[in-house]
C-alpha cells in the first residue's frame, strides 16, 4: 500500500498539477487570460444565472390555439371543397377536435368523401413506411354525416413544429434586445426554456415574447355597422374585433386577410411627418406588394384595419392605391412600443400562442451578494476544517489538509474544463465536500491508529490502515454518488449545479484518498522511517 | 502535543442495550411526524404550489413591512406574505397561485410594480405556474424514490440483504424525520429542500455504509461472538470516526448558515438536522434492526464479547 512505481508517482502528481491549471484562469481578469500562450487551459467557471443575474423563462407552446387554428382551417378547406364540388351541405361546424357536415343529398356522399380525402394530408417521417398515417381521419354515417378527426399523431407533429418554428422567432427577437449569450432551447415535446444571463430588464423581454405578433390586414365590412352587428349577429364572413383604444372601438371586419405579416421584409420605427407621433413603417415583399396594391385598387374609399394579434391597431381609409408595396401604422405609440413592434415584426409571428409557465430572475445587486457570501463562507468553512484537522491529526492533519487543497484545485479545475455551470447552491456542495472529503482521511487515520493499538509496528499499521479504510471509502461515496446522480436528473438550474458539485466533489475525493493523500504519508514514511504512529 | 479527541480510545459503551429505548422513541417521533405532516402540512413554497417570489430592497431607507402589505392588500393578489429578509431594507413578498391559469400568474408581477413604484430593486422575481408547480412536486417524490431504491440494489448488491434492507429503513426514517422537521417548524418547502434531502440521504447512508462495512468485516473475523456484541463492537471502533466527519461536515455547514446569505439558509437548516439524524440512524436504527432481521439467526443472548473472540485469516 506504501509502494508507488515511478510513473503512478508521475501520473498522481500530473493530475494534481492539471487540476490547478485548469483553476487558473478564474483568478485572472478575462482580459489577462485571452493574452495567455495557447497551451494554457483559459475557460473559466459557468457561473449560473442566480450568481451573475439574469432571466430563466419557460414558455409552453399552447396546445390549444394549435387545435382551434388547425380545425378552424380544416372547417373552411372543407367548405370551399364542398362549394367547388357543388355539394349541397347543411350543419357544418366545428365539435373539438373534430369538423362536422350533413351532405343533403346521401348519393353524393361518397363523391364527398373522396373529395373531402385530400385534407388528409400524410405525415412526414411516418413510423410505417408509405405514410398511412394522416392528420386526419375521415368518417362518414349512412345518413350522410361526415366527421373529419385531427388525429393525435398530426397534431403532435404541429405541436413540435411550431416549438422550432418558435424557437426561431424568439431567438430573433431576442438578439434584437443586444444581450449577450442568450441560451434558448427545446425542452420536453412543447415547452421553450430561454436563459438570457444579465439581464436587466426582465420586463421588456417578456413583453417580447408574449406577444404572437402576428399582422394582418383586413377590408372593413360594409353590409352593416358594427353597432348592428353586435345587437344582431355578423355576416356570415365577418367578425368583429375591438380596437387598442381605451375603451375599445368594436369594428367589424372581413374574417379574410388580405395581406398577411409573412409577406413583411422590414419593418422600422419612425416619426409621423405631420403629426411627429410614433409609427412604424414596413415594406411587403413583391409578392405582397402586389397583393395590396390590387385590393387598394378596387377598394379606393373604402376603411381597412390593421390587426395585431386579434386586435385593430388603426383603421385607416384607402385614399389611392397604395402600389409602392410599403406602408405606415399609426396608432397611439409610445416611442418604446413602436420600436417593440417593429422588432416583433421583423422577427415575424409566432407560428402558435406561447405562455410563460416558469420565470425566475435574479437581479445583479442579489447576484453580487451571493457570490460574496459564497466565498466568504467557503474560506471560513474551510480553514475551520483544516484547522480542527491539524489540532486533531497534527502532521498527518497537515497531510489531510494538502489533499484537501489539492481536491478544491481538482473540483473548481474539472468545473471549469466542463464548463459545469457553477450555482449557489453548487458552491454550497463545494463547502459542504470540504467537510466531507476530510472523511477520508478520517477513516483512513483512524483505522491506522486502531491498527496500531492492536499491537502493529507503525509502517505495518499505516499500510493496513489504507489497505482497510479504502474499500469502505469506496462504498460509503458510491451510495452518495447515487444520491447526486438522481439529483441531477431531476433538477433544473441551482439544484443541478448542486449535483454537479458534489458529484465532481466525491470523485475526486475518492481519487485523492487513493492516490494523492497515500503518496504524501508514504513519502513521509519512507524518509522519516516513524516509530510510532503519531496521531 | 496532545491531540483534540471527542470519545476516548476503545470506549465500550453498549448500544444496543440502548435498542429498546431508541426503537420505540424512534417509532413515536416518526409517528408524530407523519401526523403532524398530514396536520399541519408543509409550508409548500411555490416549486410546489405554484405562485409568485418577489425579493426587493427599497431605495429610499429601511422598508416598511406595514406599508407594503397595506399596498399589496390592495390589489386582490389573494394570500399575500410579506416578511423582512436579510437586512433592513430587504423584504420578502410571497403571493399564493392565482387562479385562471398560468396566463394570470404573468399579471401579479406588473400589478405589484406598479403599486410599489419606483424607489425599490427587484432583486429577484420568481412566478412558477400551476402546470410547472405540479411536475416539479411529481419529479421530487419520484427522485426521493428513486433514490432509495438505486441505494437499495446498490447495497444488496455489496452487502446482504439485510443490510440493504437495513440501510433504507434507517434512511426512511431520516427522510420521514426530515419532513417532521419542516412540519414542526414551518420552514419553506422548495426544490432546494428535495436537494437537502437527497443530500441528507446520502449522507445518512455514507454513515451507515461504515458502520455495516465494520459489522460485515467483524462477521468473518468474530465467527462466534453473538450479534448484540458485535454489533456494539462495531459502532464503538467506528465511533470516533463517525464524531469527528459529523464534526468537520458541520463545521462546514454553520459556516455556510451563518455567512451564505438568506438565500440558502433554510437549505443548510435542514442539512445541519439532516447530518444529527444521518448519525443517530446509522448508530441506534441501521445497526440493531439487523438484529430483527436475523443477520446471523444462530447465536442469540449477551454473551460476553471475549467468549468467542477468534481472529480469521
Amino acid at each position: 500500500m506504501l509502494h508507488f512505481a515511478r510513473w503512478k508517482v508521475g501520473l498522481i502528481l500530473a493530475a494534481v498539477v492539471i487540476g490547478f491549471l485548469f483553476t487558473l484562469p478564474n483568478f485572472f481578469s478575462a482580459e489577462t487570460v485571452a493574452k495567455w500562450p495557447d497551451f494554457l487551459p483559459k475557460s473559466r467557471l459557468v457561473l449560473g444565472l442566480d450568481l451573475q443575474g439574469g432571466a430563466h423563462i419557460l414558455m409552453q407552446v399552447e396546445r390549444e390555439s394549435i387545435v382551434k387554428d388547425r380545425v378552424d382551417q380544416l372547417r373552411d378547406d372543407a367548405r370551399k371543397i364542398l362549394r367547388e364540388a357543388r355539394i349541397g351541405y347543411t350543419g357544418l361546424g366545428v365539435q373539438g377536435e373534430s369538423v362536422q357536415v350533413r351532405v343533403r343529398d346521401v348519393a353524393q356522399l361518397e363523391d364527398a368523401q373522396q373529395k373531402l380525402a385530400e385534407l388528409a394530408q400524410p405525415l412526414n417521417g411516418s413510423v410505417f413506411g408509405g405514410g398511412t398515417e394522416r392528420d386526419v381521419t375521415i368518417e362518414a354515417d349512412a345518413d350522410g354525416l361526415i366527421r373529419l378527426t385531427l388525429t393525435e399523431a398530426g397534431l403532435n407533429q404541429r405541436v413540435s413544429s411550431a416549438v422550432d418554428q418558435s424557437i426561431e422567432v424568439v431567438r430573433r427577437r431576442i438578439d434584437q434586445l443586444g444581450t449577450t449569450e442568450p441560451s434558448i432551447q427545446r425542452q420536453g415535446d412543447d415547452r421553450i426554456l430561454i436563459q438570457v444571463p444579465g439581464l436587466q430588464d426582465s420586463q421588456r423581454l417578456k413583453t417580447l415574447l408574449q406577444q404572437t405578433a402576428k399582422l394582418t390586414f383586413h377590408l372593413v365590412c360594409t353590409d352593416m355597422s358594427a353597432e348592428q352587428a353586435l345587437q344582431t349577429r355578423p355576416p356570415a364572413d365577418c367578425d368583429i374585433r375591438y380596437s387598442t383604444d381605451e375603451p375599445p372601438v368594436p369594428y367589424l371586419i372581413e374574417r379574410r386577410a388580405l395581406v398577411g405579416g409573412e409577406d413583411l421584409v422590414d419593418a422600422q420605427p419612425s416619426f409621423d411627418q405631420r403629426s411627429n407621433e410614433p409609427i412604424v413603417t414596413f415594406r411587403f415583399n413583391t409578392s405582397g406588394a402586389r397583393r395590396f396594391a390590387t385590393v387598394t385598387e378596387q377598394n379606393v374609399g373604402r376603411p381597412f384595419a390593421i390587426l395585431l394579434d386579434k386586435e385593430v391597431v388603426s383603421a385607416p381609409v384607402i385614399r389611392e392605391p397604395i402600389r409602392g408595396g410599403s406602408g405606415q401604422i399609426s396608432g397611439s405609440f409610445t416611442v418604446e412600443s413602436a420600436n417593440d413592434l417593429a422588432i416583433l415584426l421583423r422577427a415575424g409571428a409566432l407560428p402558435a400562442d406561447l405562455t410563460i409557465v416558469e420565470e425566475r430572475t435574479v437581479g445583479p445587486g442579489l447576484g453580487k451578494d451571493s457570490i460574496a457570501a459564497g466565498e466568504t463562507a467557503a474560506i471560513i468553512g474551510s480553514v475551520a476544517v483544516i484547522t480542527f484537522m491539524v489540532l486533531a491529526y497534527g502532521l498527518l492533519g497537515v497531510f489531510a489538509n494538502i489533499a484537501l487543497i489539492a481536491n478544491v484545485g481538482m473540483i473548481i479545475g474539472i468545473l471549469s474544463l466542463l464548463q459545469a455551470t457553477l450555482t449557489l447552491p453548487g458552491i454550497a456542495g463545494i463547502v459542504l465536500t470540504v467537510g466531507m472529503a476530510v472523511d477520508a482521511n478520517v477513516l483512513i487515520y483512524e483505522r491506522i491508529r486502531e491498527e496500531a493499538r492492536s499491537g502493529r509496528s507503525a509502517i505495518a499499521a499505516i499500510d493496513a490502515g489504507f489497505a482497510r479504510a479504502l474499500g469502505t471509502i469506496l462504498d460509503a461515496n458510491v451510495t452518495t454518488l447515487i444520491a447526486a446522480v438522481i439529483l441531477f436528473q431531476l433538477g433544473s438550474g441551482p439544484v443541478r449545479g448542486f449535483a454537479v458539485t458534489l458529484a465532481i466533489g466525491i470523485a475526486t475525493t475518492v481519487f485523492s484518498a487513493f492516490t494523492f493523500t497515500r503518496l504524501l504519508v508514504a513519502t513521509w514514511v519512507r524518509s522519516r522511517r516513524p516509530t510510532s504512529v503519531p496521531i | 502535543m496532545r491531540h483534540i479527541r471527542f470519545i476516548p480510545d476503545d470506549t465500550k459503551i453498549r448500544f444496543m442495550w440502548m435498542r429498546s429505548y431508541s426503537f420505540p422513541g424512534s417509532a413515536i417521533a416518526g409517528i408524530v411526524s407523519l401526523v403532524l405532516f398530514a396536520m399541519l402540512g408543509l409550508n409548500y413554497g411555490i416549486d410546489f404550489q405554484g405562485g409568485t417570489l418577489i425579493e426587493i430592497r427599497t431605495l429610499d431607507g429601511p422598508a416598511n413591512i406595514a406599508e407594503i402589505r397595506g399596498r399589496l392588500g390592495e390589489i386582490n393578489l389573494g394570500d399575500v406574505q410579506v416578511q423582512s429578509f436579510g437586512g433592513e431594507d430587504e423584504v420578502l413578498i410571497r403571493i399564493e397561485s392565482q387562479e385562471g391559469g398560468d396566463l394570470a400568474q404573468q399579471s401579479v408581477v406588473d400589478r405589484v410594480r406598479l403599486v410599489l413604484g419606483e424607489q425599490v430593486e427587484y432583486r429577484r422575481v420568481e412566478v412558477v405556474g400551476p402546470t410547472v408547480s405540479a411536475e416539479l412536486a411529481q419529479a421530487g417524490t419520484i427522485g426521493v424514490l428513486t433514490a432509495l431504491f438505486a441505494v437499495l440494489v446498490y447495497i444488496w448488491f455489496r452487502f446482504e440483504w439485510q443490510f440493504a434492507l437495513g440501510a433504507i429503513i434507517a434512511t426512511v426514517h431520516d427522510v420521514i424525520m426530515t419532513i417532521g422537521m419542516f412540519a414542526i417548524v414551518q420552514l419553506e418547502f422548495n426544490l432546494s429542500s428535495i436537494a437537502a434531502i437527497l443530500t441528507i440521504v446520502g449522507y445518512s447512508l455514507n454513515d451507515t455504509v461504515v458502520v455495516y462495512d465494520r459489522i460485515r468485516e467483524n462477521l468473518r473475523r468474530y465467527k462466534k461472538m453473538s450479534l448484540p456484541d458485535l454489533l456494539d463492537v462495531s459502532i464503538n471502533q467506528t465511533l470516533s470516526r463517525t464524531t469527528l466527519t459529523s464534526f468537520t461536515t458541520l463545521l462546514a455547514l454553520f459556516a455556510l448558515f451563518i455567512f451564505g446569505g438568506e438565500v440558502i439558509r433554510s437549505f443548510t437548516f435542514a442539512m445541519i438536522w439532516g447530518i444529527f439524524i444521518g448519525t443517530y440512524s446509522s448508530i441506534f436504527i441501521a445497526a440493531p434492526i439487523l438484529i430483527y432481521l436475523r443477520l446471523r439467526p444462530s447465536t442469540g443472548g449477551d454473551e460476553p464479547a471475549a467468549a468467542g473472540e477468534a481472529e480469521a485469516a
